[in-house]
C-alpha cells in the first residue's frame, strides 16, 4: 500500500526482499546503505540473532529523489529467510508495493529457491493479492560461485512470469542496484497506473 | 475498517490529523505523539520530535505491533489493543486503531499511563473520524480536480520515471 502525503510531499512505497535463507537479502540492503550518500537514507535497522541471521527483517528507508515536485521515499525490507520464520515473513509481507526475489544461483540451493517462491505465492494469497499483480522482479545472486546453475535454469525454473530479472554478486555490490532501480520503476508505474485510473 | 489500498493524505487531512496530536500531547502531558500507518510509515506527529529518528522508530513501532497482534492470534484474542513499553526516563504506549493506523504516545514522569491511555481513547475517536471521511473519498476513486489543484500526481510520465531511475 502506498502512501501519498500532499501536506509533505511524499510519495512512500515499501518493497520486499524475499527470498531463502542465506541468499543474500541482507548483503543487498547492506550494500545500498554503503553507497548511498548518507542524505539520501536513513538507518539501516537489523533484527537479527546474535549469529547475524535475520530474526524479523532489516529496514532501510532510501530517498530515490524527486518526481513532479514529491519526494520519492522507498521503505526497503527484508524478510527472515529461514523456513521456520514463516509468521514473521507474513507480517512483513504485509502492504509490500513490490518484492524482489532474491535467488541464491548454486545449484544445491536451487530447491530452496523453488520452495521460498512458492511460499511467497502462497503468502501472497492469503492476503488476498498475488504475484501476477504485483511489481515483482528476480535477481539471481551468488553468480560469481563456480556452482552457479545457467541463467536459462535459473530462469526456467523460476521466471514463468517473464518478469525482468538480473544477474548480481551481492556481495561485491554487482547488480544491486539494477535490481533496486528495476523493482521500483514497476512500483512507480503501477502507482501511476492507479492514481490516473 | 480496512484501510484503503493507497492512502492518500491531503494538506487539510494532515492538519487535521496534527492537531488532535497536537491536542493529545497536551492532555496526556506526554512528550511527543506519532500516527502511523501498519506498515511503519509516519502519518504526522505531535510534540518533542526533534533528535527522533522517526522513520526508525515507526518502522521498529509497526513491526513490535504486527508481532503483538500475532501473539494476541495464538492466544485467541483477535488483537491486543494496546502495548506499553516502560523504561527508566521514558515510556512508550502503543494503541492499534481501526484504518490500520498506530497510534503512539512517548512520555516520561510528567505523565502517568492511566492520564495517557484516557486521553488516547479520545484522539483515538477524532482520528477515526477523519479517516471513515478519508477512506470515504478513497472509494470514490481518485479525485482529479482536487489532486491536481494539489500537486499534479496524475501527470508523472514515464520519462519522469525513467530520469528519477538515471542517477
Amino acid at each position: 500500500m502506498s502512501f501519498i502525503n500532499y501536506a509533505a510531499r511524499e510519495i512512500n512505497c515499501k518493497v520486499v526482499y524475499y527470498g531463502p535463507g542465506l541468499c543474500g537479502k541482507t548483503t543487498n540492503l547492506q550494500q545500498i546503505y554503503a553507497k548511498v550518500d548518507p542524505g539520501s537514507k536513513g538507518k539501516l535497522i537489523s533484527l537479527a540473532t546474535e549469529t547475524e541471521r535475520t530474526l524479523f527483517f532489516d529496514f532501510l528507508p532510501l530517498d530515490l529523489g524527486s518526481i513532479r515536485g514529491f519526494k520519492t521515499r522507498f521503505h526497503l525490507y527484508t524478510v527472515p529467510g529461514q523456513v521456520f520464520y514463516d509468521a514473521s515473513r507474513k507480517l512483513i509481507l504485509k502492504g509490500s508495493d513490490g518484492v524482489i526475489f532474491v535467488a541464491d544461483s548454486q545449484v544445491e540451493r536451487m530447491e530452496s529457491n523453488i520452495e521460498s517462491l512458492e511460499n511467497l505465492e502462497e503468502n501472497l494469497g492469503d492476503q488476498g493479492h498475488s504475484l501476477d499483480g504485483m511489481p515483482f522482479v528476480l535477481q539471481y545472486n551468488k553468480r560469481d560461485l563456480p556452482n552457479a546453475v545457467s541463467v536459462s535454469d535459473m530462469q526456467a525454473a523460476l521466471n514463468e512470469r517473464s518478469v525482468p530479472w538480473f544477474e548480481a554478486c551481492a556481495a561485491q555490490g554487482v547488480g544491486v542496484f539494477e535490481t533496486l532501480k528495476g523493482a521500483a520503476k514497476l512500483v512507480l508505474m503501477d502507482l501511476k497506473k492507479k492514481i490516473t485510473a | 475498517m480496512a484501510t484503503p489500498d493507497n492512502l492518500i493524505l491531503f494538506e487539510e487531512d494532515e492538519a487535521r490529523l496534527a492537531a488532535t496530536l497536537k491536542r493529545l500531547t497536551a492532555d496526556a502531558k506526554g512528550r511527543a505523539t506519532f500516527l502511523l500507518d501498519k506498515n511503519g510509515r509516519v502519518i504526522t506527529a505531535a510534540g518533542e520530535t526533534a533528535g527522533l529518528d522517526l522513520t526508525a522508530l515507526a518502522s521498529l513501532v509497526a513491526g513490535s505491533a504486527a508481532a503483538t497482534g500475532s501473539l494476541a492470534n495464538l492466544v485467541g484474542e483477535a488483537e491486543f489493543n494496546g502495548l506499553v513499553l516502560e523504561g527508566q526516563r521514558a515510556n512508550l504506549t502503543i494503541t492499534t486503531l481501526d484504518h490500520g493506523l498506530i497510534l503512539v504516545v512517548l512520555f516520561d514522569e510528567k505523565s502517568t499511563l492511566g492520564l495517557v491511555r484516557f486521553r488516547v481513547r479520545r484522539a483515538a475517536e477524532e482520528i477515526g473520524q477523519a479517516f471513515v471521511e478519508i477512506a470515504r473519498r478513497a472509494s470514490r476513486g481518485p479525485d482529479q480536480a482536487a489532486t491536481a489543484s494539489q500537486g499534479g500526481l496524475s501527470e508523472i510520465t514515464d520519462d519522469d520515471i525513467e530520469n528519477l531511475l538515471k542517477s
